[in-house]
């Protein structure tokens, strides 16, 4: 059965602080096979500007894949996360996140729509320090397979 | 040394890559992501929810193509946009390797703004496997 067009737009509790170590940037940065000394080097991520190392543009799903759990699997959603494939994800920066950063994440819905019998949900996930300051913003889109038709 | 937005032009091409992933690749992915869905690492799990075999995480095929452009530019930090649309998954057999082709080309400029939008087409043997892949980042004037 199709997903409830209500439930677009509700938000869920902020995620409890993560903070963000260099050993977990570079574990990272090895994992997606990324030799930048940018990940691992204080005095080369300082040579661009940055304050400490910086992590890989798609470290934030660190984050968002499980905060976005909230919205995923939620039961009174009640997405088949079994039948779910990852259809599409977009990644919008205010900066990278930094080593030291404390990180929070809220998760909202942004839309639900059925195509070609499938459901297709896609989460918002604001990334944004103790302070409040917007780091990144995920935009993660879910389908799943046949869940649409009766 | 900072490439700068004066030096490109649309239509200009990235040096095209090569990355090969296999199976360790993905079980390394797993661990430092958090994302252990079986499909990524158990056969048996993949072929039951109709899959021909172990597919990447896409967001390790995302992290992957996304290094055609970092690693031009050499900031990563430089980026302020990055999207894909997942459209064809990236088989992975066992004690196999699975190439990936990463090309990438100078969509539009923005000469006021600083920017650059660059679009990504990624292929495993000829076929694509991601759509919309596109990436905005900064660049020096």
């Amino acid at each position: 059965m199709a997903l409830d067009q209500s439930f677009v737009g509700r938000v869920y509790p902020a995620t409890a602080p993560y903070e963000v170590g260099r050993e977990k940037i570079r574990e990272f940065a090895e994992a997606i096979g990324d030799d930048n000394p940018v990940y691992r080097d204080r005095v080369a991520a300082q040579a661009l500007g940055y304050p400490d190392v910086i992590a890989p543009p798609t470290f934030p799903i660190v984050l968002s894949l499980g905060a976005a759990g909230a919205a995923t699997r939620d039961p009174a959603l009640g997405l088949d996360y079994d039948r779910v494939v990852h259809g599409e994800q977009r990644f919008s920066y205010n900066r990278p996140i930094t080593a030291g950063d404390v990180l929070q994440v809220t998760v909202s819905i942004e839309s639900i729509r059925a195509a070609a019998g499938n459901d297709i949900l896609t989460t918002r996930s604001e990334v944004r320090t103790a302070d409040g300051e917007l780091v990144v913003t995920a935009f993660s889109t879910l389908v799943a397979r046949g869940t649409a038709v009766q | 040394m900072a490439i700068r937005i004066s030096d490109l032009a649309v239509g200009a091409e990235l040096p095209a890559r090569t990355f090969d992933i296999e199976r360790a690749s993905m079980i390394r992915y797993a661990g430092a992501s958090g994302d252990f869905n079986p499909i990524h690492w158990s056969q048996e799990q993949a072929t039951s929810v109709g899959l021909p075999n172990v597919i990447a995480h896409g967001m390790l095929t995302m992290a992957t193509v996304g290094r055609v452009v970092t690693d031009w530019l050499g900031d990563p930090g430089a980026v302020l946009e990055y999207g894909v649309r997942f459209t064809r998954p990236v088989v992975v057999a066992h004690g196999a390797v699975t190439t990936l082709t990463v090309t990438g080309k100078v969509r539009s400029l923005d000469e006021q703004a600083g920017t650059a939008v660059i679009d990504l087409s990624a292929s495993v043997d000829d076929q694509t496997v991601l759509s919309q892949a596109r990436m905005t980042v900064r660049l020096a004037r």
